[in-house]
């Protein structure tokens, strides 16, 4: 392993300070002279019809600026993929969800706005609404979008291998069906944006978004305007998951509102309207057929699975894909057939949350192979051990695991959590499990079909010599990546970590598609290593040609030129440094040459002195439908053993240890790195436990509140054993890939397989309340 | 019609004109400029409004201005020394406690409050107290470790 200053430490977060201080600033923070105040209309009713909107009285009342509706808006289709574009900024002839948004406001205060949206008035006529896959998809059911008139929006129908040939040479098949619930993001900063557009047609958006890059083409898209006429910057933001990760109508109407009216308008979800607005995890219905041999060994995998869609696509089409595409690995399964349904139902639009599209799947097919094992009478580890895939090894769907320390993960997380001593063997009520799981580092394509690098990246020195800015369009929203690009950059560079300034989040900065299939550390990080090499390679050939030493003599660390080959006289470089710093206090001194004084000699020479990095995927796996959709550069990896106490006269459920070992090829920040594994594990029992977003009859959410739906708090969480497994990725920038999702994959099935070491039943449906695991004690006792 | 009250931020005196329906939360932030103060739901249910009222944490957005009237009131500008980070602050920099930083205020001012009642608390009086302010990114871990580091009670 080589050695490092910078990176594989435990450097303090860059934005730790302003967040502990209450200095840094979100969205809502903002505000501009001038500014006004927007609000949403959203339907009441779940399927309508629109007759007619009447915004007279709204637009009389005092305070009011502008009111538009779908008539004074574009009616340019968005959306998340382009092949499923099917959005408009506000319904046109019908509300599809209860929350779909129908009219905006803009006002001088916040106050006028909401009182001038109860003032419009809307007749509607209230169409049959379909809050679940079966009614949806009845005969003859009436289209939720037109383009679709059963309700189907995407297909998806995949076979690797010969599955039906397969199941006839395996010793033990069998099926088993699994669904979860609707979860939401719960990130605690609800979305809020402003909008800024100026008399030079110059329109700038502050946003909290995951990806300005998506939020930039979006706008410009469907308000006509020249993509160099809209900036996206993206303030600090408190947490996204993948619901914040598409252009929004709160995006799109605060930027319609702002060109009306010639003022920044700003608008911010209420708690509720996250809720509503949603595009977070979908439902899922798996019903898997697994087949084996005795020995153990995996042969063929059968997944269908329906989609509870919601009223729009958002995310959907990459979901549908990823419900299918992220089994069969860890595990050497050399046929897999997937048909996947994703169902439009009047209900919020479903889209991408952490684990997208695989984690229901996870968990379903994670607590299969516990049955199975148990059927063949092997120990749950020895069998995934049997099947395990290792560095090299790719899948039947074309995954290349060009790094994978799925045999150490799981290894770590038996030596570690006592697994021999405890499985089966702890006493009633008391139980183990454990689970796999991987996950991609970063999507191989654009969202959109485009040839784009994925990152860019600029280093810029100043004159001095003395600090590095680095400019990136990547998205910190609180998993750190701020923190990691700045390690890169400075390691790349041979400076110190506080000599790196770094600016992010701005459209004008450059390309990078955001923070969304934990992309950032592997793509936005190679731009940045790519982008602080180049400088230094401009640094290097300057300071060479000044003292006529060959470049591959010279290097740069922690601040200061190395001479490979012994001592140089570089008197002549200082005394001309200070001479020019004249005044200054702080001059560089003692027996080696600084990186500033270096830095300088480059400046002088160029005037400009800027790196610049980009990065694409190279060539990736899959020629098949689909192939873009899972395909990645590199595939992070997770094991997890969780131990629960089950309450045998309640069912109540406690998860009181939980042991995980996280494959991120290398870890930049070791802090960080722990950080997104027990943050993850945090999401996943929740969804495991208690999170579902529930609605009544007529399609309107029931506990849109945290109050109601409750995420786990700190008495919830048990500590974390956190183990980093790193297996020097070679698509990765230093080695290192994803860690943000991989570890959320075992949670939920380790936590099921743990309930059911302690109480005998098995749970497919989740959360997993105590009332589910009360009604399976009683008909286990039953049988 | 508005009512002038007096508020006590941070040891600074304020006479200011409030509607009697404005929540603490948006006077601080909106009147005070003291945005630091974050609003994850206005309901009371996040936490993410915390700031000590008369040595209480209490949720600034389920406290009517109007109510504070007279009171003194810590936010989390209130919390550091100048540029000399309090020591929940220096604990939650040196243990990872911070990812997006929403709950971040709320969280330190909950768990200043704690170690000033409690110097010496125990992990499960620590989430206990925490259990208010909830956060979505670190799975309390880290924080837990940093609050019980802040004051080196922390049994190694």
């Amino acid at each position: 392993m080589k050695e490092y200053s910078i990176i594989n430490t435990r450097l303090p977060r860059v934005d730790a300070h302003a967040k502990v201080t209450g200095d840094a600033r979100y969205t809502d923070d903002l505000s501009m002279p001038n500014m006004l105040y927007g609000a949403l209309l959203q339907s009441p009713l779940a399927h309508a019809k629109i007759l007619n909107i009447d915004v007279s009285a709204a637009k009389k009342l005092a305070g009011v600026k502008e009111v538009v509706t779908s008539s004074e808006a574009s009616h340019v289709k968005f959306g998340v993929s382009p092949a499923r574009y099917d959005e408009t900024i506000f319904c046109g002839d019908k509300a599809r969800y209860a929350g779909d948004e129908i009219a905006a406001v803009a006002a001088v205060d916040y106050e006028t706005a909401i009182e001038a949206v109860s003032l419009i008035k809307v007749d509607y006529e209230e169409l049959p609404c379909y809050l679940n896959i079966s009614d949806a998809t009845a005969e003859g059911v009436m289209p939720i979008h037109a383009d679709y008139p059963d309700n189907i929006g995407a297909e998806v129908h995949q076979e690797f291998g010969n599955v039906e040939e397969a199941f006839k040479t395996c010793d033990y098949i069998r099926t088993d069906k699994f669904v979860n619930k609707k979860q939401d993001g719960a990130f605690l900063e609800p979305q809020s944006c402003v909008a800024a557009y100026d008399l030079n047609g110059n329109l700038t958006l502050y946003t909290s978004t995951q990806s300005p890059h998506y939020v930039q083409r979006t706008i410009a898209m469907v308000l006509g305007l020249p993509i160099g006429k809209v900036r996206v910057i993206k303030p600090y933001v408190g947490g996204g998951f993948g619901p914040k990760a598409a252009a929004s109508t709160l995006e799109l109407a605060a930027c319609l509102l702002s060109i009306k009216t010639g003022r920044p308008v700003k608008m911010t979800f209420t708690r509720e309207q996250v809720f509503l607005h949603s595009r977070a995890r979908h439902q899922f219905f798996h019903e898997l057929t697994t087949g084996v041999k005795k020995d153990g060994t995996l042969v063929a995998l059968k997944n269908t699975c329906y989609l509870d869609g919601g009223a729009y696509s958002s995310f959907g089409i990459a979901t549908i894909y990823y419900a299918g595409s992220l089994l069969g690995a860890p595990y050497k399964l050399p046929n897999m057939k997937y048909d996947g349904y994703r169902v439009y139902t009047n209900k919020p639009a479903n889209g991408a949350q952490r684990g997208h599209g695989g984690v229901a799947a996870r968990a379903a097919w994670e607590q299969q192979l516990d049955i199975i094992s148990e059927e063949l009478g092997m120990d749950p580890i020895d069998f995934r051990l049997k099947n395990i895939m290792q560095r090299g090894d790719v899948t039947c769907n074309d995954f290349n695991m060009s790094s994978l320390g799925m045999k150490e993960c799981l290894e770590a997380v038996k030596n570690n959590s006592g697994w021999a001593k405890k499985k089966s063997k702890l006493p009633k009520g008391k139980g183990i499990g454990v689970a796999c799981g991987f996950f991609v580092s970063g999507a191989g394509f654009p969202i959109y079909r485009s040839e784009t690098f994925h990152a860019t990246a600029m280093v810029k020195v100043s004159e001095d010599g003395g600090t590095v800015s680095l400019y990136t369009a990547s998205a910190e929203i609180g998993q750190g990546s701020d923190t990691i690009l700045t390690q890169i950059a400075a390691e790349a560079l041979g400076v110190r970590y506080e000599d790196v300034r770094i600016s992010s989040g701005d459209t004008d900065f450059g390309i990078d598609l955001g923070a969304y299939s934990s992309r950032q550390t592997l793509m936005s990080g190679h731009a940045v290593k790519q982008a602080a090499e180049n400088v230094k390679q401009q640094i290097l050939g300057a300071l060479s040609g000044k003292l006529k030493i060959p470049l591959h003599d010279m290097d740069i660390k922690g601040g200061i030129i190395i001479f490979k080959k012994g001592k140089i006289d570089f008197s002549d470089i200082r005394s001309n440094y200070i001479k020019e710093h004249r005044g200054w206090t702080n001059h560089p001194a003692g027996e080696h040459l600084t990186f500033a004084e270096a830095a300088r000699i480059a400046y002088l020479e160029k005037g400009v002195l800027v790196g610049t990095g980009a990065y694409k995927p190279g060539e990736l796996g899959g020629k098949y439908k689909g192939a873009a959709v899972g395909t990645s550069p590199a595939y992070g990896c997770s094991a997890q053993v969780v131990e629960v106490t089950v309450d045998m006269e309640t069912g109540h459920v406690t998860v009181d240890s939980m042991t995980d070992a996280h494959d991120c090829g290398f870890a930049i920040n070791r802090t960080n790195v722990e950080g997104q594994m027990q943050g993850s594990l945090s999401m996943g029992l929740g969804e495991a436990l208690f999170e579902e977003v529930k609605f009544d009859n007529r399609g309107r959410v029931i506990n849109p509140t945290f109050g109601e739906y409750r995420i786990p708090t700190s008495l919830d969480m048990p500590n974390v054993n956190t183990i980093i497994i790193e297996s020097d990725e070679p698509n990765g920038p230093f080695g290192a890939k994803e860690v943000g999702e991989g570890a959320i994959m075992p949670t939920i099935p380790a936590i099921l397989n743990a309930i059911y070491d302690a109480a005998g039943v098995r749970i497919s449906e989740l959360p997993v309340t105590s009332e589910r695991v009360f009604t399976a004690l009683k008909e286990k006792k039953k049988k | 019609m508005k009512k002038l009250i007096t508020l006590f931020v941070n040891n600074n005196k304020y006479e200011i004109a409030v509607a009697p329906n404005k929540t603490l939360t948006q006077v601080l932030r909106e009147d005070l400029n003291l945005l630091g103060t974050k609003e994850g739901c206005g309901l009371g249910d996040c936490g993410a409004c915390t700031v000590i009222l008369d040595g209480r944490p209490v949720n600034s957005c389920l406290v009517l201005a109007v109510q504070a009237d007279g009171s003194g009131i810590t936010t989390i500008e209130g919390v550091a020394e100048g540029q000399k980070l309090h020591p929940v602050q220096q604990a939650f920099v040196d243990h990872g406690a911070v990812q997006c930083g929403f709950c971040t205020p709320g969280m330190v001012l909950s768990a200043k409050s704690l170690l000033e009642k409690n110097p010496h608390p125990t992990e499960f009086e620590v989430r206990e107290a925490l259990s208010g302010n909830l956060c979505r990114c670190t799975g309390y871990q880290k924080i837990v470790e940093a609050v019980e580091a802040a004051y080196g009670t922390k049994k190694e």
